[in-house]
């Protein structure tokens, strides 16, 4: 529903109206936006020679963002495919006739989805070599981050299974296909291409939770920021904090919003290909991707 | 056990910590969530765009940022809080993003008819939003917002790294304290939030199944 | 961790020495000064009996070294990825009677919780990360040293606007520290008048203070030196330390014939002024403190 729905097209009354709330409105916004600047100025925190060391080769700042974000960019690629097959794998496993393969799975992905990743992670670094498996920090992040984001994404797939028209599944029996071949050949397809945007809003959270790799010194972008600080206050104060921090902030947003405007993208795709292609209803294909994108997208971090 | 009983205390402040900062965080956002949704769809631009680039800002942001600014970056702006208070600022702040995106599908998956049938009825535009189509919206949201809410109480173990003693720091208290007992307190942390996501989880199942609507 | 090899460490290191690309400059930028001479003499002929670990490090060429990256003035990684600091420099002088050369030494990041599994599994050959020697930990690992003792203080605001002469001056007072670390474990035990404020690094507890959150930072007096010097105007040290915290190096449990050498090692270090130099370079030149007494080994 657009939100033109919700308010009449305005009358000339109204309009008058909409105009002083908006020119309020902005005032208003305008406002806190210059309070803010006006006290981050009061305290030093927006001369240009604290912002110029953001973007100085000399100061080794940009290149330590760089390789952290390569970083980051890899640990989230590497964790991205892992746990996306295995949540495929555990989606299906789920939906299984069998108890013994049901249970486990289930048991599994319910266990995972109730603790905090940053325990995980902890576990796998630190408890883990208790019992002679010993993981290097990269390998102990993309753990932590596959075990956790399977079990969300099992979930994500599975409600997209179950999205399917039953019809398609009696179809398929019908025309004498196998369990296994109505799953991947007629359930899967349609599930995975309902669900893209949700998927990949999912991977956003992904990507943003590899900052999780702090706890075990893992040099992605928050923690070389900090270790910038660390650094750069050892020798000046801590006039850099502030920058630091906002120029790590930055660049996850950057990085996000590009990720998401490509789940938007998928998510037009999806939707008027399922038009032209008549494979559901369009009112039950767009409400299950409407209340979807957030159903399975877990905020963790 | 032996351990647990030694520690039996820690483990009950540390839990009402975590369930301190998760109800409050989750009342903030809540709340928040809910208003920055009806700015989101309402006719006045600036407010509009306001909600907007909050949202996006707060929801691409891993929350471990949003808790520097809120700690550290307040204090530039000649703004302290108490670490609690900044602790629930920054998991609510952050959190109501994800709620005021759960919430707009949500009313956009009200039908077109709905609103403009409350319209035809002569009803203003928040009398249609609060007594027509908020009430339906937040049906269709109770398992995402479940989600979201359930993710937050997880999600307050960051706050260890701020300050606040709740379940997740004692992993790095005791573990200093008693190496040996390394896996009891995994245990330990692991079933103070099962107590918690758990039984919150299986609630929200319920009450999928009682206020689903069949569209 | 391992640090990768990046192409941007090699372009980071140009700049260090000197090249201020003009347009775009900040004050970090231009007074990134070359690095001070830390040079070693690295033994190249050494012999050790086979069969031990001295042997088998002179052998490989290289070894791992287990030191902090996030303390300044003893271990601290520097915008192009290489840790730098009075501990960086005592494994560099073991390594260099080893006939390892310090590009060889591989450094990997040790929090406090993990040295001990780090040692245990053969992750590190050697800890040199501002590790306290206590008895707990000598039936866990070996301890070589010590090599610097430094003592629990605590850090104001500049002027000291509470009062706070020693530990006693806490009570009623907000204190922070690191959770899980010894120091705070102290305070909870032996001062538990005071309300502790527990952050994970000890930068937050730093940024707390100046903000007012807090009252007082404690743990050790050199941690907290490195504090006041990067914000002289805005802290102070009490300087009356409390507790005695001898460092040592960590090495596998059982293994004497390495800690005697590296406590031979040591001691040469103190007598021919390398010890003296590796402080002056790190610690000290953050501090402006000339280097103490050295202290006495404790060969137990």
């Amino acid at each position: 529903m657009s939100s033109l729905v919700l308010f009449d097209v305005p009358g000339p009354k109204a309009k008058r109206r909409q105009l002083i709330g908006t020119v309020v409105g902005g005032v208003l916004v305008l406002a806190l936006l210059a309070v803010i600047l006006w006290r981050l100025n009061g305290n030093g925190q927006l001369d240009p020679a604290r912002w110029a060391i953001l973007f100085d080769p000399a100061a080794g700042v940009p290149q330590a963002f760089g390789s952290a974000l390569l970083l980051t960019l890899r640990i989230a690629a590497v964790a991205m495919v892992t746990s996306t097959v295995l949540g495929l794998l555990l989606a299906v496993g789920r939906l299984s006739d069998h108890r013994w393969l049901r249970i486990p799975v289930t048991t599994v992905i319910e266990f995972f989805r109730a603790i905090p990743l940053l325990v995980v992670i902890f576990a796998l670094y630190f408890v883990l070599p208790g019992f002679g498996v010993s993981l290097s920090a990269f390998a102990a992040l993309v753990g932590g981050l596959t075990l956790y984001n399977m079990a969300v994404l099992a979930e994500i797939f599975r409600a997209g299974i179950l999205s399917v028209d039953k019809g398609q599944r009696e179809a398929a029996y019908a025309l004498g296909m196998r369990k296994t071949q109505v799953m991947t050949l007629v359930l899967l397809p349609q599930a995975i291409r309902r669900m893209l945007p949700v998927l990949i809003a999912q991977l956003v959270v992904l990507l943003k939770d590899t900052s999780l790799g702090f706890i075990i010194g893992v040099f992605e972008l928050l923690r070389q920021a900090r270790s910038l600080v660390e650094f750069f206050n050892s020798r000046f104060g801590d006039i850099y904090t502030f920058q630091l921090y906002v120029g790590a902030a930055v660049i996850y947003i950057v990085i996000n919003i590009a990720l998401s405007q490509v789940a938007k993208l998928v998510e037009k795709r999806t939707r008027s290909s399922a038009k032209a292609a008549g494979a559901a209803p369009p009112s039950l294909a767009t409400s299950t991707i409407g209340t979807g994108v957030q159903r399975g997208a877990e905020p963790s971090f | 056990m032996q351990f647990f009983l030694d520690n039996i205390d820690l483990f009950r402040d540390a839990f009402l910590n975590t369930l301190g900062l998760t109800f409050f965080a989750g009342v903030l956002a809540l709340v928040l969530g809910t208003v920055l949704a009806g700015m989101r769809v309402s006719p006045i631009a600036p407010l509009r765009g306001l909600a907007t680039t909050y949202v996006e800002i707060f929801r691409n942001t891993p929350l471990t940022v949003v808790f520097f600014f809120v700690i550290f970056g307040l204090p530039q702006i000649d703004t302290v809080l108490p670490f609690f208070a900044g602790a629930v600022v920054a998991v609510g702040t952050y959190t109501a993003a994800f709620v005021a995106e759960a919430i707009r599908s949500g009313i956009n998956s009200v039908a077109p008819g709905q609103a403009e049938a409350a319209r035809a009825l002569g009803l203003t535009f928040s009398q249609t939003l609060t007594t027509v189509v908020l009430p339906q919206a937040f049906r269709t949201v109770v398992p995402p917002l479940g989600s979201v809410l359930i993710a937050m109480a997880k999600n307050t173990s960051i706050a260890a790294g701020f300050s606040i003693s709740e379940v997740s720091s004692l992993l790095a208290r005791l573990t200093n304290a008693d190496p040996n007992d390394l896996l009891f307190i995994l245990l330990g942390v692991v079933l103070a939030y099962m107590v918690i996501t758990v039984p919150a989880a299986i609630a929200l199942n319920r009450i999928e199944h009682r206020v689903a609507i069949l569209r | 961790m391992r640090l990768p090899s990046r192409p941007a460490r090699y372009a980071a290191a140009v700049a260090a020495f000197g090249v201020v690309l003009a347009g775009c400059s900040s004050e970090a930028g231009q007074q990134a000064e070359e690095q001070a001479d830390n040079t070693v003499a690295v033994e190249t002929d050494v012999d050790f009996e086979a069969g031990t670990t001295m042997a088998e490090l002179a052998e490989a060429g290289t070894m791992t070294v287990g030191v902090k990256f996030d303390q300044p003035g003893f271990g601290l990684l520097n915008p192009s990825g290489d840790p730098e600091g009075f501990d960086v420099q005592i494994a560099t002088i073991i390594a260099a009677n080893l006939g390892i050369a310090p590009e060889d030494i591989e450094f990997v990041e040790s929090v406090s919780a993990n040295r001990e599994p780090f040692i245990q599994n053969g992750t590190v050959d050697i800890v040199v990360a501002t590790y306290t020697i206590n008895d707990a930990r000598k039936q866990i690992v070996d301890f070589a040293g010590p090599y610097y003792v430094a003592g629990q203080d605590i850090m104001v605001a500049a002027g000291n606007p509470e009062g706070i002469e020693g530990p006693d001056d806490l009570a009623g007072k907000n204190v922070c520290s690191v959770e899980g670390s010894t120091p705070a474990q102290n305070i909870r035990d032996n001062y538990p008048e005071a309300t502790l404020t527990l952050f994970d690094v000890y930068s937050k507890c730093a940024d707390a203070l100046n903000n007012g959150q807090v009252d007082a930072v404690t743990t050790d007096n050199v941690i907290l030196t490195g504090l006041v010097a990067s914000n002289p105007d805005g802290f102070e040290l009490v300087g009356n330390p409390f507790t005695e915290e001898p460092y040592g190096i960590g090495l596998s449990l059982g293994d004497t014939q390495f800690r005697t050498f590296i406590n031979e090692t040591l001691e040469a270090s103190f007598e021919d002024g390398s010890w003296a130099q590796a402080w002056d370079s790190t610690a000290g030149a953050i501090t402006g403190e000339d280097a103490p007494e050295p202290p006495t080994i404790d060969d137990y």
